[in-house]
């Protein structure tokens, strides 16, 4: 639980003078809020209002509108396996439920030690590597049940830490603000 | 296609079910159909906000160039030949579909929801909706109800997302703290966590919502809507004058919704004034005569004891030291009948000038009656209003409400020159804090020609220039300044010779004077002030025209509150009776207060309820009260309207003018008045200011929104006559309706006027309706001899208050919820008041070296208070902001730190440890 650290504080001010309102920010704020932490806190979105000059009911009422913001505490990398039509028709469920078996959670749920979330999602446009699995807005497929398992070994084990950052930041947000750019790996959102 | 012209035409036609209806460019569908007598279903629209086209229900067929199509009626404007069919097949089939899909989740539990009976979604299943739901599967459950706020309670299952009450607290109120939570089917209406809905205007939301999803906590399992009766009525907890139905059951009063009166309430109330109602059927509410036996008891007594105990004392006063040693203080809480009546009885019968409705807490009555007056549609309409009142969302929510919906969606300009910014201040064009007690000097920087503008010490001259920028090039026809007491810990000298400076330099600027007791400004027309008669009439101008009539006028003008506290005080004053006022709350010294009430040898109050001062006096006498009599009251703009009865009196309680004929009589005398419309056309026959307010168009069915006096003093956009029965939108705000068809209809209480004849004063006030002009103001003294004249020389800009550079200014305002008695005997409300504090800035603060919550001692000369200290930086450098009445009744609290003598209060701040800090 905190609020935006001085960091994030400068950089949304900074994001905040690109608009011409300044609830135009929200959005993107709300990214920038989520790469501390990986979900939104009270405390950020308090700030977040201060800053847009909206009340926090707003903040929240926008938030919880999207996917892809988080409410609640998540796992330091987020599954997202795809189960739209051509994923599901490559095992997209079969991969589901291997994950839920394997990591112990159900869909929605975070692994006890904070590593994992698994997440069910619609269609992230990556057909052409059914089965998709989204992790921290970076995209892994085709995966199926063996693929799915070295993924989150190496994950675990660290070997991605260079492709995946934990709690992306979208990179348009961080472009705006001079963050550093991600490294590449997969495709960008 | 119609001929390609650069105008916009004035007028469209369009087709409506096979029926041409002309309609404005812009103007919605489901208004133009409306006018045209064809109702469409809806949910979401409301007449009073912005479409959203959210629920669909208004699905409609439309015939355009690529063929026909369903559209919502609520989002599309209707065009030149456009064809419209709201109830074809494939339209009816549309609002079928929406009205199955709105009821797959809803619960369905009519038998037990507060809106069965009155609610759109049950009558729009009904007229269009399927019979049948296709629906089998189970429904969604949610805990219910939660609390959005104190006085909100949120039933989720029944929500159909309508999104009504998120527009309105965003739009209307702007404090959206309710917003949809989530998406699709998992949406709900949600605060924001730990935090409450405790916008002013919360009622509104539950007045509003088509269904059953908000209830309030004071309504909620009260009553059914066939067991309702109701009248239409004006809500008299401040001086708005909102329209309200007041609704009973059983003969206790249960709920109050807001009427939609195009010119004052829009529909919208505050809620104070929607659940002060709790106060009528209070316990402690006075209902039989009081008298101080031996030994210092109050205990009932039969009303003839109690009156003759009353006209004893004042005889005993009148033998000793003569009328001048009697005064009367009170009357704003009365209808206009009352005060006439009490204006009449104090001067012809007891023979005393001494009466002041005003408790040291507003403006000359001079000054009110005489200032060019606005209209509070004149306010939100014109270019700039200069605020400089106190925070009107605390004193005047509903006016809070018009001005901000003007400046926010209608361009209006809001110059804010309080002493501490107020509400509006964050739409505000520009906001230019004037030092406590200097105003006057603001305004003279604000008035003064391009190049001349003189410096105003404390002011920042880049806010003058901001303000001034908002003013550039205005003309002064189009400004409206609001003007009333800004802090009750300055002097009421320079509210005056603020307002005068503002009424010379911009000639035919209008001036709505916000003072904040419900009939304050009828108490000043009926000439409950010192040296003012009835009509706006001073005591000299009108010795020739009322003398007569009256039989008796007292020689020369009497003494003010302040005046007659202090003659009290003193010795002077021998009898004093209370009209509903309470100096030891209300008054701005309690010190002057209680040294008065203590000392006066004989002390009457009139009341309902008892107060502080009330449990002082040797005779208590009971009123009847809100809701609880006929008569009038007059608005900020002085806007006359009806009250009307729904509930009997507790006790043996009686009308304040009863009150004061029976005491006439006791006294010898006779006021001459038997019925209310007795009294009303003597105010019109001998108040000029009243002349052509007749009684039917005042007291008639037409007059339910008022009449705004003096008639012609106002450009009235509309003609003085309006619908005899106005029109009820029953989705718009649904209890009015369903009780109107199944309970005692709203005219029911209106048409009761014993003696009246209705048919004959609606002719009586058509002809009144006529012959007004359409344009411009005239002066309202026109034609209308002894009428009081702005004479701007007598409001002189008072000296500079002398403040030493260790201590604060003072400014002491008014908030919605205090601790004063209406508020405290309504359980609903009781527990808002918030917990006293002195605001000030974190700089402050950090000089005494104390933190926002911890304790000071606040020390004027006069006395001192131990408050926990707030940081607050919207308070300006030097100022200290306490909340009057913040505290129980029977402690001291802000009151008692001011002087009413001195320009400005002001204070030191120390340390509970005794160590001094604010060196300004």
């Amino acid at each position: 639980m905190a609020h935006l650290s001085a960091d994030n504080q400068q950089r949304a001010e900074a994001i905040v003078a690109l608009y011409p309102e300044r609830r135009s920010a929200l959005v993107p704020l709300c990214h920038l809020a989520q790469a501390e932490e990986g979900h939104l806190t009270e405390e950020a979105m308090e700030d977040i209002a201060t800053l847009c000059g909206i009340s926090p009911a707003e903040v929240r009422g926008t938030a919880s509108f999207y996917d892809m913001l988080h409410l609640e505490p998540v796992g330091k990398y987020v599954l997202a396996v795809c189960t739209n039509i051509a994923c599901m028709l490559q095992g997209a469920y079969e991969v589901l439920e291997h994950a839920e078996a394997t990591l112990g959670i159900r869909t929605g749920q975070t692994t006890p030690d904070g590593m994992f979330t698994i997440e069910e999602a619609e269609c992230l446009a990556g057909c052409d590597q059914a089965v998709c699995v989204q992790v921290n807005h970076r995209f892994f497929g085709p995966v199926d049940e063996e693929g799915f398992d070295r993924l989150v070994d190496d994950l675990a084990a660290g070997r991605l830490e260079e492709t995946v950052p934990p709690h992306g930041v979208l990179s348009r947000v961080s472009r705006e603000v001079d963050l550093e750019a991600p490294a590449v790996g997969g495709e960008q959102v | 296609m119609a001929d390609v012209t650069l105008a916009p035409p004035a007028e469209v036609t369009v087709v409506i079910d096979g029926r041409e209806v002309k309609a404005q460019p812009g103007e919605l569908i489901i208004d133009a159909a409306e006018r045209a007598g064809i109702f469409i279903p809806r949910f979401c629209y409301h007449p009073r906000m912005k479409p959203v086209g959210m629920c669909r229900m208004c699905l409609v067929e439309l015939s355009g160039p690529r063929g026909p199509s369903l559209q919502p009626a609520c989002f599309v404007s209707v065009a030149d030949g456009q064809e419209i069919a709201t109830a074809s097949p494939a339209a009816r089939k549309a609002q079928e579909g929406v009205l199955e899909f709105l009821l797959l989740n809803h619960p369905l539990d009519c038998p037990v929801c507060d809106k069965g009976g009155e609610c759109p979604l049950q009558d729009q299943a009904v007229s269009h909706g399927p019979a049948e739901s296709r629906f089998i599967e189970e429904k969604r459950h949610f805990a219910k109800p939660i609390a959005l706020g104190p006085l909100t309670l949120l039933d989720r299952e029944r929500c159909i997302q309508c999104a009504r009450c998120t527009r309105f607290a965003e739009e209307i109120a702007g404090e959206p703290l309710i917003d949809f939570f989530g998406r699709g089917d998992e949406i709900e209406v949600a605060i924001f966590p730990d935090r409450e809905f405790t916008s002013y205007f919360s009622g509104n939301t539950v007045q509003i919502c088509p269904v059953g999803a908000l209830t309030s906590v004071p309504y909620r399992f009260r009553s059914r809507p066939w067991d309702l009766e109701q009248v239409e009525t004006t809500c008299t907890y401040c001086a708005v004058g909102c329209r309200v139905a007041l609704q009973s059951s059983a003969g206790r009063v249960v709920r109050m919704l807001g009427v939609d009166s195009e010119p004052v309430n829009q529909s919208w109330l505050c809620d104070r004034g929607r659940y002060g109602f709790e106060s009528i059927h209070a316990p402690e509410r006075l209902g039989e005569p009081m008298l101080r036996f031996e030994g210092g008891d109050l205990q009932p007594v039969a009303w003839h004891e109690a009156l003759r105990e009353v006209a004893a004392g004042l005889r005993q006063a009148l033998s000793t030291a003569g009328p001048e040693s009697i005064g009367v203080i009170g009357g704003a809480r009365l209808a206009n009948e009352d005060q006439y009546a009490w204006s009449k009885l104090a001067r012809s019968v007891i023979g005393t000038d001494n009466v002041d409705a005003q408790l040291g807490d507003g403006l000359p009555a001079e000054l009110v009656l005489s200032l060019p007056q606005a209209t509070i549609d004149q306010a939100c309409g014109a270019k700039v209003v200069v605020l400089l009142a106190g925070d009107l969302r605390e004193e005047l929510p509903v006016l809070h409400l018009r001005l901000r919906t003007a400046a926010a969606h209608h361009g209006l300009k809001i110059v804010d020159c309080s002493p501490v910014p107020t509400a509006l201040a964050g739409l505000a064009a520009a906001t230019v804090s004037s030092r406590p007690g200097e105003a006057a000097k603001l305004a003279a920087a604000l008035v003064a020609p391009p190049g001349e503008v003189p410096e105003v010490e404390g002011v920042a001259p880049t806010a003058i220039e901001s303000a001034r920028e908002a003013l550039l090039g205005v003309d002064p026809s189009q400004i409206v300044v609001v003007v009333g007491r800004a802090s009750l810990a300055e002097s009421a000298a320079s509210a005056s010779a603020t307002a005068a400076i503002f009424a010379t330099a911009w000639p035919g600027a209008r001036f709505l004077v916000a003072l904040r007791r419900a009939n304050v400004r009828g108490a000043l027309e009926m000439g409950l002030a010192p040296g003012m008669l009835p009509g706006r009439v001073p005591l000299e101008a009108g010795r020739s025209l009322l003398e007569a009539q009256w039989g008796h006028l007292p020689p020369s003008a009497g003494l003010d509150a302040r005046g007659m506290l202090e003659a009290a005080a003193a010795g002077e004053l021998k009898a004093l009776v209370l009209l509903g006022a309470d100096p030891l709350s209300d008054f701005p010294d309690r010190a002057l207060a209680t040294r008065a009430l203590e000392a006066v040898p004989f002390l009457v109050a009139i009341d309902t309820h008892p107060s502080v001062s009330v449990l002082l006096a040797d005779v208590v006498l009971p009123a009847a009260g809100f809701g609880e009599r006929a008569g009038t009251t007059t608005n900020v703009e002085g806007r006359v309207t009806r009250l009307a009865q729904k509930a009997v009196p507790p006790g043996v309680a009686r009308p304040d003018w009863v009150i004061a004929s029976e005491i006439a009589e006791r006294l010898g005398s006779n006021l001459g008045f038997d019925h209310l419309e007795g009294i009303w056309e003597e105010i019109e026959r001998l108040a000029p200011a009243y002349r052509g307010a007749t009684l039917g168009a005042v007291y008639g069915l037409a007059g339910m929104d008022g009449v705004v006096v003096p008639v012609e003093a106002v450009a009235l956009g509309s003609p003085l006559s309006s619908r005899a029965r106005r029109p009820i939108d029953p989705i718009a705000t649904p209890g009015i309706h369903s009780v109107d068809e199944q309970g005692a209809p709203l005219a029911a209480g209106l048409s009761v006027i014993p003696g009246g004849d209705v048919a004959e004063s609606e002719e009586v006030e058509e002809e009144a309706g006529e012959g007004l002009p359409p344009g411009e103001a005239q002066p309202a003294t026109a034609g209308r001899p002894g009428m009081v004249e702005l004479d701007s020389r007598r409001w002189p800009a008072p000296g500079a208050p002398v403040v030493d550079s260790y201590s604060l200014r003072l400014v002491a305002r008014r908030r919605l919820y205090d601790y004063g008695t209406l508020v405290q005997m309504a359980p609903s409300l009781k527990g808002l008041a918030e917990a006293p504090g002195v605001r000030m800035r974190l700089a402050e603060l950090e000089k005494l070296g104390v933190a926002s919550g911890d304790e000071v001692r606040v020390r004027s000369p006069h006395a001192e208070i131990v408050l926990p200290a707030v940081a607050d930086d919207d308070v300006p450098q030097g100022v200290a902001l306490l909340a009057v009445s913040s505290g129980p009744a029977d402690e001291p609290g802000a009151s008692s730190l001011i002087d009413s003598g001195e320009a400005v209060a002001t204070v030191r701040i120390d340390t509970l440890d005794g160590k001094g800090g604010a060196d300004g």
